[in-house]
């Protein structure tokens, strides 16, 4: 799997609030809660971003609450990877199970800047900054995992596997 | 075979059918309870008839409680709480709350006895670390994670390591649990335990009452922690026998187990704390706040909505009025809890010093509903979270700290101490 796109670029610790607020979590629809994607941290977001564009963001990405709002928004927002040095626990978790790739790469947070075009390719784990040309590399996602994000999250890839979905 | 142990291990090789087990290890564990709320339940009642469930694991060992936007403060938010209602209908879940037998989740389940010492109990809310103050394994996870486990009863951790914080000294005044994991979160920073289960331990935790314990426990998850635990003991024991429903089992860490660290803090140095905005770990002394305007103090949630806290911040409001142009709001975080605070007398302080008194509700917490604050606002809370936008609009601001500072800030008009009234 690769993912190439345009690079929006935001700070340390981008909470679950920054990422979705909870004024808006009368609902789950994913379309509503994309409108309002990453709004408190850049009011422009949810109208600037094109489906494709990867988020790059300093460390503890996602900290806060345990809403599955926040990937949702996210992948419902276009976002196809958000690479960060490190991810808080609880969204780590829930961005795979909603099939949402996110990868931890401390020099790819440091070096990439906004504006700039990234190919990530999740099978090296490579990332590469098409403006720069530079090549800094994070864990791959492993077979099985890219699978589970190609059927769009945990359940999806369940009820594909067992015939029922 | 046989290795010293943390009560995080302890618990978790109990519930995974191990004699031992060791951080980073994958394990499969039973749930004694699964909790999920008005925001997070829907999603996870959703993917349960996606996924073709019919039956729940266990209707007694599901908790979903519509605490979040109560009483249901738009049609949304109703309809939310609605599929948790039908869903609880369906499978008779035994404990579903909603309207006047509702509370903030985290104050409602141990008030209940619902959760005990010992339990692994997984929850859609990242609060759910709370009832590590009971000596349980509680940690939070999205609504997917909780949709499987109402399926199967079961979830898969990895094993984590173990922080310990050994907290030693004589407290200063009015200084409690609130101030203490404050200033941890401050010296640790929002990510210093990320993906760390936190252990309280020594002779301050030792004599703190189970309120400022649940509170300590509460913020786990504001250093990036997944669990924070307290070793049982006699506060336990009087606090839960007295409402268990059923048995438990009591783990303690052993002395020789190991910690990827442990920090010690002299509590004899450290004063009220007050979070700065934007986020938990900006906390400062009192002494160092300067002058701080507010125009809202806000006194509940999980973190501090207990009797307790209400009994602190009756006992400085008492005789008082809340400073001209500002507004205080006390929500009583369950409804035992509001009737206790009625009885004790305190609901006729905190009206006369001119309050707004709420129901049990998570509200402006987190800026859903009774308290949203307005661009340029600054409010103090004893709540657990001050992220932008957190209680309202994103160019408000919010301070975070204990209910005698809350109190005493309200009648001053500003951010400051008990100490100052007098």
């Amino acid at each position: 799997m690769k993912i190439r796109g345009k690079v929006w670029k935001f700070g340390e610790n981008i909470d679950t609030d920054a990422i979705i607020p909870a004024r808006y979590l009368n609902t789950s629809d994913p379309q509503e809660l994309a409108r309002h994607c990453m709004e408190d941290a850049d009011q422009e977001f949810p109208d600037k971003v094109s489906p494709g564009d990867i988020i790059v963001a300093g460390k503890n990405f996602g900290c806060g609450s345990s809403r599955e709002h926040a990937p949702i928004a996210l992948k419902a927002a276009g976002v196809a990877c958000v690479i960060a040095p490190s991810f808080a626990r609880i969204f780590y978790r829930n961005a795979f199970n909603m099939g949402l790739p996110i990868f931890e790469c401390e020099e790819a947070a440091r070096q990439i800047q906004e504006g700039h075009e990234v190919e990530v390719d999740a099978d090296s784990g490579i990332i590469r900054d098409l403006t720069t040309g530079k090549e800094m590399k994070a864990q791959p996602i492993p077979p099985f995992m890219q699978e589970l994000i190609a059927d769009g999250g945990l359940i999806a890839h369940i009820l594909k596997k067992s015939g029922s979905g | 075979m046989s290795r010293p142990m943390t009560i995080a291990e302890k618990i978790i090789a109990a519930h995974s059918g191990h004699d031992w087990v060791e951080p980073g290890q994958l394990v499969d564990v039973q749930l004694d309870m699964a909790l999920g709320n008005d925001i997070t339940a829907p999603i996870s009642i959703e993917i349960f008839k996606k996924a073709g469930a019919k039956k729940v694991f266990d209707r007694k060992k599901i908790a979903l409680v519509a605490d979040h936007f109560t009483p249901n403060k738009d049609i949304k938010s109703a309809e939310q709480v609605r599929m948790l209602r039908e869903f609880s209908q369906e499978h008779a879940i035994l404990h579903f709350y909603e309207g006047g037998q509702v509370g903030v989740e985290h104050c409602l389940l141990p008030e209940k006895g619902i959760v005990l010492p010992g339990d692994v109990v997984i929850g859609a809310d990242s609060h759910t670390c709370t009832y590590g103050a009971l000596g349980a394994f509680a940690t939070g996870v999205g609504s997917t994670d909780l949709a499987a486990a109402m399926i199967t009863g079961r979830t898969w951790f990895k094993v984590p390591e173990s922080i310990k914080i050994v907290y030693k000294g004589e407290l200063q005044p009015w200084v409690g649990g609130k101030d203490l994991i404050l200033y941890t979160i401050g010296d640790m920073g929002v990510d210093g335990a990320l993906y760390m289960a936190m252990e309280f331990t020594g002779p301050v935790i030792e004599s703190l009452p189970m309120a400022d314990r649940f509170t300590m426990s509460n913020m786990a998850i504001e250093a990036g922690g997944k669990a924070g635990l307290i070793n049982p003991d006699t506060i336990t024991e009087e606090y839960v026998s007295k409402r268990a429903g059923r048995s438990y089992q009591v783990f303690r860490s052993d002395e020789d187990a190991g910690y990827a660290r442990v920090i010690e803090y002299d509590c004899s140095a450290i004063e009220p704390q007050i979070a700065f905005p934007h986020l938990p770990e900006n906390t400062v002394g009192i002494s160092e706040v300067g002058t701080v305007e507010l125009d809202q103090v806000v006194i509940g949630s999980c973190t501090n909505g207990r009797i307790e806290d209400l009994a602190v911040a009756a006992g400085i409001l008492q005789g008082k009025t809340v400073a001209e142009g500002l507004r205080l709001i006390v929500l009583p975080a369950t409804p035992a809890i509001w009737a206790e605070a009625l009885e004790k007398g305190f609901l006729k302080i905190f009206s006369d010093a001119g309050a707004v008194i709420g129901p049990p509700t998570c509200g402006p917490c987190l800026g859903g509903h009774m308290g949203v604050l307005a661009k340029g606002e600054k409010a103090l809370s004893t709540t657990n979270r001050n992220f932008v936008g957190r209680m309202g609009h994103p160019e408000s601001e919010l301070y975070l700290a204990s209910p005698a500072i809350a109190a005493a800030s309200a009648v001053l008009g500003r951010i400051g101490s008990p100490g100052e009234l007098e």
